[in-house]
C-alpha cells in the first residue's frame, strides 16, 4: 500500500486561502471589528484635537498610519489562536507540506481580509482628517506595502505567545517596536504624497521590509509554532 | 516483513524519564495494540512518532529506510489521529474533511463522500461542526483516516466517544486497513474487537515512577 500523490504547494496555498475566505464569510463580525476600530480611531482624532483640516492634515501621516498599526494588532491576536486550540496547526505540521508555506499561506489570507480591506476604506477615513484625494494613489501604493509587513510582523508575535494566556498585550509589545520602520516609512511616503512630492524613495524602502518579511517572517513563526506545539 | 521499526526512544518530560529505550515495531497488516496505566506515556509514545514531541534519542525505519520523525516523505505515509478532531465549528463537518486532507493528497469529491458513508457520517455531513456530538466529530475523523489512504495509522483512543456501532465500525476499518496492506499503532485502553484473521500485537508501557 503506498500514499497518494500529495498535493501540489499551489495547490495547497490557494486551499488554505479558500478556507480563510470562507471562515471569515461565515463570520463576518470578526471581519468588520477591526475596520470599525479604525474609522472609530481616526474620528477621535478631529473631536479631540481640532476640527480645521488645516491643522488635521499636520498630523494626518501619523494618525492614519498608527490607527492602522493597532488595527492590525488587534485583528492579529486571534490569527493562530483558534487553529492552535482546535488542533489545525498539528495538522498543519504533520501534513508532509512546509510548515513555513502553510504559515504564509495563512498570513496572506488573513491579510487580504484585514489588511486590504483597511487600505481600501483609507480614502474615506482620509477624507475625515483633509487629506487631498490627489494624494490617495501614493497613500494606499504605501499602505498595501505597510500592511503585509505589519501582518507578517504580527504572524511572528501570534506565533510566539500561542502558549500565553491573554497574550494581547505580549503580542504587543514584542510587535510594535518591530513596526517601527513600516510607520516611519509609511508616514513619510503619506506626508510626501500629500505635498504632492515624488515618494518613490519611502515606497521601495516599504517595498524592500515586505519582501524582507515574506522570506523571513513565516521561517520565524514555523519555528515558534513548532515550540508551540510540544 | 517490518515496515515500521522504532528503536531506542527516550522522552525526558522536564525532570522526568517518560519513555525509557522503547523499541517496537510493526509489519505490513499488523496493528499494534498498546497499552499501559494513565500517564505511562502512551500518547508521548504516539506523538514522538509523528513528531510532534521532541526525543532525545530515536532511531526510526521506515520501511527499510533510516528516517527523521519530521521527514516530509514520512508525514505523508502516516496519519496522525489525537483525542479530539481538528475541526472548525463554523465549517460543515464535509467542508472540514476536504481541508484537512486537501492539505494532504489531491482531492476527489466523491472520496469525501464515500469515506463520511463508510463510517455512518452522511446524515451530518453537511452540517457545522460546532452542533456535532463529541461521537459525531470521531466519525468524522474517521472518515479522514479511510479518505487519506496512507498505508500507516497512529491513533489515539479511537473508540472514545463512540456508540458500540461505532466501535464496530473502527474495528471494521482497522480490519480492511489491515488486509490491504496497512499498519497501525493504536493506544487504547479498550479491547479493539478486531477480526481474528488480522494480526493483533500487545505493547505494555511500564508502571509511572
Amino acid at each position: 500500500m503506498s500514499s497518494p500523490p500529495p498535493a501540489s504547494a499551489a495547490a495547497v496555498f490557494w486551499l488554505s486561502l479558500q478556507r480563510e475566505w470562507l471562515l471569515a464569510a461565515r463570520r463576518p463580525g470578526q471581519l468588520l471589528q477591526p475596520l470599525a476600530f479604525f474609522v472609530v480611531v481616526t474620528l477621535l482624532f478631529p473631536l479631540g484635537y481640532s476640527p480645521e483640516l488645516a491643522k488635521l492634515r499636520l498630523i494626518a501621516p501619523g494618525v492614519l498610519w498608527v490607527s492602522a498599526l493597532l488595527a492590525s494588532m488587534l485583528a492579529l491576536e486571534a490569527l493562530f489562536r483558534e487553529d492552535a486550540q482546535d488542533g489545525t496547526l498539528e495538522q498543519f505540521a504533520l501534513s508532509g507540506q512546509p510548515l513555513t508555506w502553510l504559515l504564509l499561506a495563512k498570513t496572506i489570507g488573513h491579510w487580504s481580509l484585514t489588511g486590504l480591506p483597511l487600505t481600501m476604506i483609507t480614502p474615506l477615513v482620509g477624507a475625515m482628517l483633509g487629506v487631498p484625494m490627489a494624494a490617495m494613489p501614493g497613500i494606499l501604493a504605501a499602505l498595501l506595502l505597510g500592511t503585509i509587513t505589519l501582518s507578517l510582523v504580527g504572524a511572528v508575535g501570534a506565533a510566539l505567545t500561542l502558549g500565553v494566556r491573554r497574550g494581547g498585550v505580549l503580542l504587543s509589545l514584542l510587535t510594535l517596536p518591530l513596526a517601527v520602520p513600516v510607520i516611519v516609512f509609511g508616514a513619510r511616503a503619506t506626508e510626501l504624497a500629500m505635498a504632492g512630492e515624488s515618494l518613490m524613495g519611502p515606497l521601495y524602502l516599504l517595498a524592500a521590509l515586505a519582501t524582507l518579511g515574506i522570506t523571513l517572517a513565516p521561517l520565524a513563526a514555523a519555528a515558534a509554532v513548532r515550540i508551540g506545539l510540544e | 516483513m517490518i515496515d515500521l521499526q522504532v528503536e531506542n526512544l527516550n522522552v525526558f518530560k522536564g525532570e522526568r524519564h517518560l519513555l525509557k529505550n522503547v523499541s517496537l515495531s510493526v509489519a505490513r497488516g499488523q496493528c499494534l495494540q498498546i497499552q499501559g496505566p494513565n500517564g505511562a506515556g502512551k500518547t508521548t509514545l504516539l506523538r514522538a512518532i509523528a513528531g510532534l514531541t521532541e526525543v532525545e534519542t530515536l532511531q526510526l525505519r521506515w520501511q527499510g529506510q533510516a528516517i527523521l520523525p519530521g521527514a516530509a516523505e514520512f508525514q505523508q505515509a502516516f496519519a496522525y489521529l489525537g483525542h479530539d478532531a481538528p475541526l472548525k465549528g463554523d465549517l460543515t463537518a464535509i467542508e472540514n474533511l476536504r481541508y484537512w486532507l486537501g492539505m494532504r493528497r489531491k482531492l476527489a469529491a466523491s472520496l469525501l463522500t464515500s469515506a463520511l458513508e463508510e463510517v455512518g457520517a452522511s446524515a451530518f455531513a453537511e452540517r457545522p461542526a460546532r452542533v456535532l456530538s463529541a461521537g459525531q466529530r470521531r466519525r468524522v475523523a474517521l472518515a479522514f483516516l479511510r479518505a487519506a489512504q496512507v498505508p500507516l495509522w497512529l491513533l489515539d483512543e479511537p473508540t472514545t466517544h463512540l456508540d458500540s456501532r461505532g466501535r464496530e465500525r473502527v474495528a471494521s476499518l482497522l480490519d480492511t486497513h489491515l488486509q490491504e496492506g496497512g499498519l497501525a499503532l493504536v493506544v487504547t485502553h479498550q479491547p479493539l474487537g478486531l477480526r481474528a484473521s488480522t494480526e493483533l500485537l500487545d505493547h505494555r508501557l511500564g508502571e509511572p515512577e
